[in-house]
């Protein structure tokens, strides 16, 4: 018997230092205990395997600092997880060597998605990114050496002392490197984070400045070859990659909607009607575990009407059409009328919503309008 | 009591004049109340007057002195509610009249010591402060005595805060007021000057009793309204409620009715007993009408019910406060509500917010205006938003303002009026340094901020008094604001023609920094008729977008927007732009700025 679940999450929470905006689920220190939290992840997978069902589609380790975990238990980790077509790793650049490339290739890893962020050393200094430019640049040559074909790197925009053409100078950085895949993203002071607190006023002073970035970062990705599929995510267009559909396969399952099983501390699962989330805590987390016994969770039930929101929700970050049949109920009709009527979202046959180029830059507002 | 030992007096004072002081002294010289019982500025019972330093309800406290009853009716210190202190006055036989010896009389304190000549009450002038190292007494004296026609030997000299001549203060009230002078074996007649409510013993009705007398137990009658209870319990405050029997002529005191609806029993009706009726009422009040008017609205639309009530229970205590029901298309069922000037206006809004915890939206005030229609018909508007746009003549209100100030200010004082079309009456030098100056005004133009002008540009030394003259027509224009395209009614004003652009242009430029971006440009509109004065434009948002949203973020996510959706709905919504109530309140207080 099995779950029907064909995406699954590892959470890797180790770092070496947490830089200021982060606020992910992360553990400086405690190097002793890697392989220690690889026993746990496999002992919660066998908990939960038969939620499970092979073939796997996709597999995405995040953090954390996916690649700074010991090599040794990463590779028993790797080793151990069920196979899948697409197997996402998340790297920091200077944790990218030689080995590392090899040992990430030879067990299945078929993608690798980096934190570039920056390649202007100011502005990494601001975000308290220890990678320089050219460790960046270093760790995709390693990479693509060692077989990585598919390769995805996150920036960030709107970082203190940013000017447009600092962002331009970025965008042009990271296309001479050909990435298959690129994750932009407005740098956010995340509230309670040391950044918020050292930046935040600045953040909300340069908020109408910053206003114009995202469409920089679109239009020149975009001019590039590259397909805006998802409101912060970009990927080659097929035709400029032999046909590849080059979009993460395993965020497109939680904009589809798609079950997911996640594992290690704070990662959440959502199956059926049911969402759960790991209590965060290692040492925890490490002694349930250590027991035999499930880490300590918060649950969730979603109803039918929730889910139908959130595909709303999440559908609407897509370039791809929305099919609203079955979610009539989550969607509020006079405002879907007014937002067409201000061009911002289309109807095919009246069954399946887009937004409209402009519609997708208003996507937040837009979609807050159009939820019943 | 024999009414030859009994008298029947107010104070009059300014505000901060110690007139709440003296009350003190006088409860405390008197043994009315020990000196442990002493809390400062006794009377003052409610919350809202201790804090702002004057006295809004009338009140009555039975004194003894020297064999004698002596009745201290509280009067309210500001211009606002000469119609209440003539409700206090026409209880009494006299009045005190206290003045600060540093400062000299004021505006307000002139008007009510008119009101009270008016109504042939006896004045004894004190004078008051007279410990103070500024105080000048003699100056001061002089100026009191010149006001009320007394000789200045016969202004008293006191110091409430030491206590100085309190004494000598209750024998000239022995000495100069009158006893009261009712038949008091004729058919009983109360005057109801005050009335409160008690959740518990509902209506308590203050009543100064005239003829005859009322027995506890009685069927009684109000004469004007018919309303018929049993006095379930009379008696006096001293300054605590003390029951008793009976209350005869001349006496003041309180009668509990038992009434639960508060609109059976109004203040200035006279009472009467059903056993042994009086043929005819005392003469009633002045009939105050209310000339400044602003919509009130709650916050929360789901507390429209709660606002009718408070506005009912305000009302017993407040025949002045008028109100209807208004509708909005921008802030929703409210109240028009109509107030005997700006003061009076905040105190109502203070009240509803702090005693009957409303939260609300108050619009700019204006005043009532008077319209001709073209078909010769005349009708009042107190909503600028009601103001016809074909309209054959529009009279407005004008008052008859005196401003005391001291003589160096007097070009200030006159550049102000002249600013708000004020025409200049006539000045008067009430000592060598204190000069009167008396305008005609606009009503329309003091609303505003004039008061607030007046004690900014005389460094606050200028006191300031207004009563209504009637109507005059006035070249007004009606300003509507739009915004995307749409007239929002709560925020239309008259103003005269030469002001309207520069007002138009203020409001459209505070609407434009108050009303969030939206997702496409929203014009905002100041207008005459159909002729657009002053533009602004909100531009449009380009980018509202949730950065990333993963696996772990999603139910975070949802519920962002859910509850971004929850705020949306609390908003107003004009020309489908989201107002928050925040940009309506701002704006309406730029204009009571």
């Amino acid at each position: 018997m099995s779950g029907g679940v064909r995406h699954l999450y590892v959470h890797l929470p180790f770092c070496a230092h947490r830089c200021g905006y982060c606020d992910f689920v992360t553990v400086v220190g405690r190097q002793g205990s890697h392989e220690q939290y690889v026993d746990a992840l496999l002992r919660e997978l066998a908990l939960e395997r038969e939620l499970l069902t092979d073939p796997l589609e996709t597999v995405y380790l995040g953090g954390g600092t996916p690649t700074f975990t010991d090599p040794v238990a990463l590779e028993r980790l790797l080793v151990s997880l069920p196979r899948a077509e697409e197997v996402t790793i998340e790297a920091n650049p200077e944790t990218v060597t030689p080995a590392l490339a090899q040992l990430l290739s030879r067990n299945g890893v078929n993608r690798v998605s980096m934190g570039a962020q920056s390649f202007a050393p100011r502005l990494l200094s601001v975000l308290e990114r220890r990678a320089t430019p050219d460790d960046v640049r270093r760790a995709v040559h390693t990479l693509r050496d060692a077989n990585v074909d598919n390769i995805s790197l996150d920036l960030i925009y709107g970082i203190p002392g940013q000017s447009p053409s600092d962002l331009r100078r970025d965008l042009d950085e990271a296309l001479a490197l050909g990435p298959e895949h690129l994750s932009c993203y407005e740098l956010e002071a995340k509230p309670g984070t040391r950044f918020a607190h050292t930046f935040g006023d600045e953040l909300v002073r340069q908020s109408e400045a910053l206003e114009g970035y995202i469409e920089d970062v679109v239009e020149t990705l975009t001019a590039a070859g590259y397909r805006w599929y998802e409101t912060a995510n970009f990927c080659r267009q097929p035709q400029l990659d032999g046909g590849r559909d080059l979009r993460s396969r395993h965020n497109l399952a939680y904009w589809l909607g798609r079950d997911y099983l996640g594992l290690g501390i704070g990662a959440v699962s959502t199956v059926g009607s049911t969402r759960w989330r790991n209590a965060p805590r290692l040492a925890a987390y490490l002694e349930a575990l250590g027991g035999g016994r499930r880490p300590s969770r918060e649950t969730e039930p979603l109803e039918d009407e929730v889910k139908h929101r959130e595909r709303v929700m999440l559908g609407l970050r897509l370039d791809e059409p929305l099919s609203l049949a079955g979610l009539e109920g989550a969607v509020d009709a006079t405002a879907l009328e007014r937002m067409e009527a201000l061009g911002l979202a289309t109807r095919d046959g009246g069954e399946r919503l887009t937004l409209t180029h402009r519609g997708r830059f208003l996507g937040g507002g837009v979609t807050a309008e159009l939820l019943a | 009591m024999d009414q030859g030992k009994i008298r029947n007096f107010s104070i009059i004072a300014h505000i901060d004049h110690g007139k709440s002081t003296l009350a003190d002294r006088i409860l405390e010289l008197t043994d009315t109340v020990s000196g442990r019982e002493m809390r400062d500025q006794l009377l003052d019972s409610m919350e809202l007057e201790r804090e702002r330093g004057i006295t809004i309800k009338a009140q009555a406290v039975r004194v003894m002195w020297k064999g004698y009853e002596l009745n201290l009716i509280d009067t309210p210190g500001h211009v606002d509610f000469t119609y209440e202190v003539s409700r206090s006055l026409a209880a009494c036989e006299g009045a005190l009249l206290v003045v600060d010896a540093s400062q000299g009389i004021e505006a307000q304190t002139l008007a009510n010591a008119f009101l009270a000549i008016e109504n042939n009450l006896e004045i004894v002038p004190a004078v008051n402060k007279i410990d103070l190292p500024q105080a000048l007494p003699d100056e001061v004296a002089a100026e009191v005595s010149e006001l009320v026609g007394e000789t200045p030997e016969r202004v008293l000299r006191i110091s409430a805060k030491t206590g100085a001549g309190v004494g000598e203060v209750l024998d000239a009230i022995i000495e100069r007021i009158p006893a009261p002078e009712g038949d008091s074996v004729a058919p009983p007649r109360a005057l109801i000057f005050d009335s409160s409510y008690d959740q518990y013993r509902g209506v308590v009705a203050f009543i100064r009793v005239v003829d005859g007398s009322f027995r506890r137990g009685e069927t009684l009658k109000a004469m004007a309204q018919g309303t018929q209870f049993e006095a379930e319990e009379l008696g006096f405050f001293t300054p605590t409620m003390t029951a008793s029997d009976t209350l005869g002529a001349g006496e003041v005191g309180y009668v509990i009715t038992g009434l639960k609806d508060v609109s059976r029993l109004r203040v200035g009706d006279t009472v009467t007993s059903v056993r042994r009726p009086a043929v005819k009422p005392l003469p009633g009040y002045k009939d105050v009408k209310p000339m400044v008017f602003a919509g009130l609205f709650p916050t929360d639309s789901d507390e429209y019910p709660e606002l009718r009530d408070a506005l009912e229970r305000l009302k017993l205590n407040d025949a002045a406060l008028f109100y209807e029901p208004e509708t909005s298309q921008a802030l929703g069922f409210g109240f028009r509500c109509g107030f005997l000037g700006l003061l009076h206006m905040e105190i109502v809004r203070e009240r509803l917010e702090r005693e009957f915890d409303l939260d609300l939206l108050v619009t700019a005030p204006n005043v009532a205006y008077r319209v001709t229609q073209p078909t010769g018909e005349q009708i009042e508007v107190h909503n600028p938003a009601d103001m016809p746009r074909e309209a054959e003549l529009v009279e407005e209100p004008y008052v008859k303002a005196s401003v005391i100030v001291p003589k160096d200010y007097v070009g200030d004082v006159m550049g102000l009026c002249n600013e708000r079309r004020g025409r200049f009456d006539h000045m008067e030098y009430l000592s060598e340094a204190r000069v009167l100056l008396a305008y005609e005004l606009p009503l329309g133009e003091i609303v505003l901020d004039f008061y607030d002008q007046l004690k900014s540009r005389t460094r606050g030394y200028a006191s300031f008094d207004y009563d209504v003259i009637g109507f005059r027509e006035g070249t007004l224009s009606r300003v509507d604001i739009l915004v995307a395209g749409e007239q929002v009614d709560a925020l239309s004003l008259i103003v005269h023609r030469d002001a309207a652009y520069e007002r138009g242009r203020q409001l459209v430029e505070r609407l434009r920094e108050e009303i969030p971006r939206q997702m496409f440009d929203v014009p905002i509109q100041a207008a005459i008729g159909s002729r657009v004065i002053a533009r602004e434009t909100v531009k449009a948002k380009r980018k509202d977008v949730l950065a990333k949203c993963y696996g772990g973020d999603i139910s975070r996510k949802r519920k962002l927007l859910e509850k971004q959706k929850k705020g949306k709905k609390r908003m107003k919504q004009v020309g489908g732009v989201e107002v928050p109530q925040e940009a309506f309140l701002a704006v309406l207080n730029l204009e009571r700025k």
